[in-house]
């Protein structure tokens, strides 16, 4: 949607600053004494608070300031104290944030849990406990997320020493409702069957697994058990330097050819934070570049949801695999790779479209002209499929109220009716200067989530053809892929910054802390899957087997965001 | 037509057949129709060859793979099993959702210490002779992500690993290229050269007593078997 009027990205940070110390002051007035002190993040104003004050200071947030989307729990360690940050946004208007920081002492990480305030800190939380070892109290079930239970230490910190030898049982799972069973008086007879969905399982969509109890076919609880791809890529990125090491690593959070688009996360991050120009003529081209890998990823989750649905390999997903195998090759002209691209660099792209450019101009197009006829084909085979129908429509329904609570982005929220997209809300790139609107469903089912996809990738296209036709007009001077950047990037010491980008599944954001060398001190990665994931038992729950894998199959997780 | 009386197509002449197949195939020969098995067969109904032979050569033909997403690069081994580049050309292009069903592993990704039990698991449940290719620097060493506190360095710290295909991933074309090898491999009855480290799953018991273990050893039954991940013995 084009919003003339409204700020690009890259000044976002700046221009922030100055309303910021009026908000500090309402938000000062509204939580009064719990304000320990203010601190500046690039992104958003921060409030310092107690440990044993969090659920106050974000319930208040939440009822009464507004801010009812809880984006992400950075746990981090400083030399003195270890910190849990909550960022928290507004659905209505993503760039009113700010952070609520809560210091907690060295040798005694405790703080109160804000997992009943907004249900997603739940899993963030688990997290924080699991990588950096801060313990939440009132939380429902603190355990770890992402490493065995068996596991010695916490990773993320800094005496954490990882040539230790680490045990990996293979002990078999619970189930967790046996001891509540009903209608049966003899002992050790239950009414619930377990069943582990998962980690090898066709329909899982990669390794997650699934803790399901079943009372006939339906489904009494769901716990999906995450972690089966935890490729530590926090880490890899802390032992990265700015500049060329860390930009492979985002290709493979969300790797169904949403590279691109996850590069954009970490290059507008560290563009903002190093206060780096991006020309326009590579905004152009990423613009592009991350619509075409959003086309390329809705196909396969459209091919895996029809696989899902409708059997073993079939027609969709031939079909969608076709379409993506067009996208795919577009992008490997333009990228020289065909997934992992590594395609950004800080401050532009990494060289021009290729030469000559009327061929990769008319490549692309015939690909854009392919895709009314391919989106009809689709439309016939699944959207108007009695069958596909009959299995999505009204399963898997997840409210708007719950869907914000659980931190629900993207597709997932959109299909629930929230009107939220990063690219027109908290514009970046060139999207504010482009013709094309956010999609949104009222339905709150499986079958809307695929209709948002499907109508997505109609946008995509329209966004594509618009940056197209610039790049063919783009006077020959005036092409400069990439600003001046230094070559060595050092940020100044404890400047903080949280940003996000519209991803293939939602809100893909970076929260990173410079230590003052040319090395993150902590990068931490907000994945859209991880909190659309969690919502999937209250999708699910009280439903069949069957609606189970198909909200599973809606959500479009790809467990290499979720797990990081 | 009931089923009781003869077909003419079955009791009399296969001429028709052959006219039909002659006519399609009109002048110079399309050596599609000569399949492998018409080689074979050569003009006689009777085959004489080893028995094991035949076996290797039925095998390496009809490979049938595991459908095992794990990470990146499980998005292009779905695309070799697709259009354009259709793995069942070349007779290895049917995945099955159950391992006990399938022939081949191909390991897509990287793999953690939490998953590292289930696919040693998956790996057990398939059924003799299995081959397993690695797809992915990860597979090798851990690929970009060897560093990782959690990430094991290759595959073959689990499981044998028969064709190893570098590459990050591996474009679908090489994925072929590699499964086409094994097949070659297993038709003409060749072993693996690979040397495989025994698994590391042992019993509790057996393990180097370090503080961990002391740790550990009262939470974990005798019966419950454990599996070790030494970093720093790791090649």
């Amino acid at each position: 949607m084009s919003t003339g009027e409204e700020q690009s990205g890259d000044d976002a940070g700046e221009q922030a600053i100055e309303p910021t110390e009026a908000k500090v002051a309402e938000l000062q007035s509204l939580l009064g004494d719990h304000v320990l002190d203010t601190e500046e993040h690039l992104n958003a104003p921060a409030i310092v608070i107690r440990p044993d004050a969090v659920q106050a200071v974000l319930s208040t947030l939440k009822e009464e300031a507004g801010y009812d989307h809880c984006s992400c729990v950075t746990a981090q360690q400083y030399p003195d104290r270890y910190e849990s940050i909550y960022h928290l946004k507004k659905y209505a208007d993503p760039t009113d944030e700010v952070s609520v920081v809560v210091p907690t002492a060295r040798d005694d990480p405790t703080s109160e849990s804000g997992a009943p305030v907004y249900e997603t800190a739940s899993w963030h939380e688990r997290e924080a406990y699991d990588l950096v070892g801060i313990d939440y109290d009132d939380h429902p079930d603190l355990r770890r997320i992402l490493l065995p239970d068996t596991w010695q230490g916490h990773p993320l910190r800094e005496d954490y020493d990882q040539d230790r030898p680490q045990i990996v049982t293979l002990r078999e799972n619970a189930n967790p409702l046996l001891e509540d069973h009903r209608g049966s008086e003899e002992e050790g007879e239950s009414d619930t069957m377990f069943l582990n969905i998962g980690p090898h399982h066709p329909a899982t969509h990669g390794v997650l697994h699934l803790e399901t109890v079943l009372d006939g076919e339906q489904v009494l609880d769901v716990d999906p058990d995450i972690g089966y791809l935890h490729r530590c890529e926090e880490q890899m990125c802390q032992q990265g330097t700015y500049r060329h090491q860390i930009m492979p690593y985002p290709d493979r959070w969300d790797y169904i050819s949403a590279g691109l688009l996850n590069e954009w996360a970490y290059a507008r991050t560290a563009e903002d934070l190093a206060d780096i120009e991006v020309p326009e003529y590579a905004q152009v081209i990423r613009t592009m570049g991350a619509e075409l890998c959003r086309i390329a990823s809705h196909m396969l989750a459209m091919g895996t949801f029809a696989l899902d649905i409708n059997g073993d390999f079939t027609a969709t997903f031939m079909w969608a695999i076709r379409e993506r195998e067009r996208a795919q090759s577009v992008l490997e002209e333009l990228t020289g790779q065909r997934l992992m691209f590594n395609y950004f660099r800080l401050g532009g792209v990494a060289w021009d479209l290729p030469s000559p450019r009327e061929d990769f101009f008319e490549l692309t197009r015939d690909f854009l002209d392919g895709l009314p006829e391919a989106t009809r084909e689709f439309h016939d085979l699944l959207t108007n499929n009695e069958i596909m129908q009959l299995r999505t429509i009204d399963t898997g329904v997840i409210d708007p109220e719950t869907a914000k609570d659980f931190g629900c982005t993207g597709p997932v929220a959109r299909a629930s009716g929230i009107d939220y997209d990063l690219r027109r809300d908290d514009p970046y790139g060139y999207y504010d200067e482009l013709e094309w609107d956010v999609v949104t469903e009222d339905g709150c089912d499986n079958y809307s989530r695929l209709l948002v996809r499907m109508r997505e990738v109609e946008q995509s296209a329209k966004i594509i053809d618009q940056c197209i036709d610039l790049l063919e007009d783009w006077p020959e001077d005036e092409r400069e892929i990439q600003s001046n950047v230094p070559r060595t990037l050092k940020p100044e010491r404890d400047t903080e910054i949280y940003r996000a980008v519209e991803g293939a599944k939602g809100e893909l954001g970076i929260y990173i802390r410079a230590d003052g060398t040319d090395k993150p001190g902590r990068f931490k990665i907000r994945s859209p899957c991880f909190s659309n994931l969690q919502s999937l038992p209250a999708m699910a729950e009280g439903e069949y087997i069957p609606d189970l894998v198909a909200a599973l199959g809606s959500l479009d997780i790809v467990l290499g965001e979720v797990d990081r | 037509m009931s089923s009781d009386e003869p077909r003419t197509a079955i009791s009399g002449s296969t001429a028709p057949v052959t006219d039909t197949r002659d006519a399609r195939r009109g002048e110079g020969v399309d050596d599609r129709f000569n399949s492998k098995l018409r080689e074979a067969f050569g003009s006689s109904p009777f085959i004489l060859t080893k028995f094991d032979k035949f076996m290797n050569w039925a095998r390496g033909s009809s490979m049938f793979l595991l459908q095992f997403g794990i990470a990146c690069c499980s998005i292009e081994m779905m695309h070799t099993f697709a259009v354009k580049h259709d793995s069942d050309r070349f007779g290895a292009g049917v995945p099955r959702a159950s391992p006990r069903q399938a022939d081949v592993m191909i390991v897509p990704g990287t793999i953690v210490s939490k998953f590292t039990p289930r696919m040693k698991r998956v790996y057990d449940q398939m059924p003799e002779p299995k081959f397993v290719i690695g797809m992915g620097s990860c597979t090798i060493s851990g690929g970009p992500f060897q560093e990782g506190y959690n990430v094991v360095k290759g595959a073959e710290e689990a499981i044998p690993v028969d064709i190893h295909v570098p590459g990050c991933p591996p474009r679908p074309e090489a994925l072929l290229y590699g499964i086409a090898k094994l097949q070659e491999r297993v038709a003409n009855g060749e072993s693996s050269p690979v040397v495989v480290k025994p698994y590391e799953l042992q019993q509790f018991s057996e393990m180097e007593q370090d503080e961990v273990v002391d740790q550990l050893a009262d939470e974990i039954d005798e019966d419950d078997l454990a599996m070790r991940y030494n970093w720093a013995d790791s090649p």
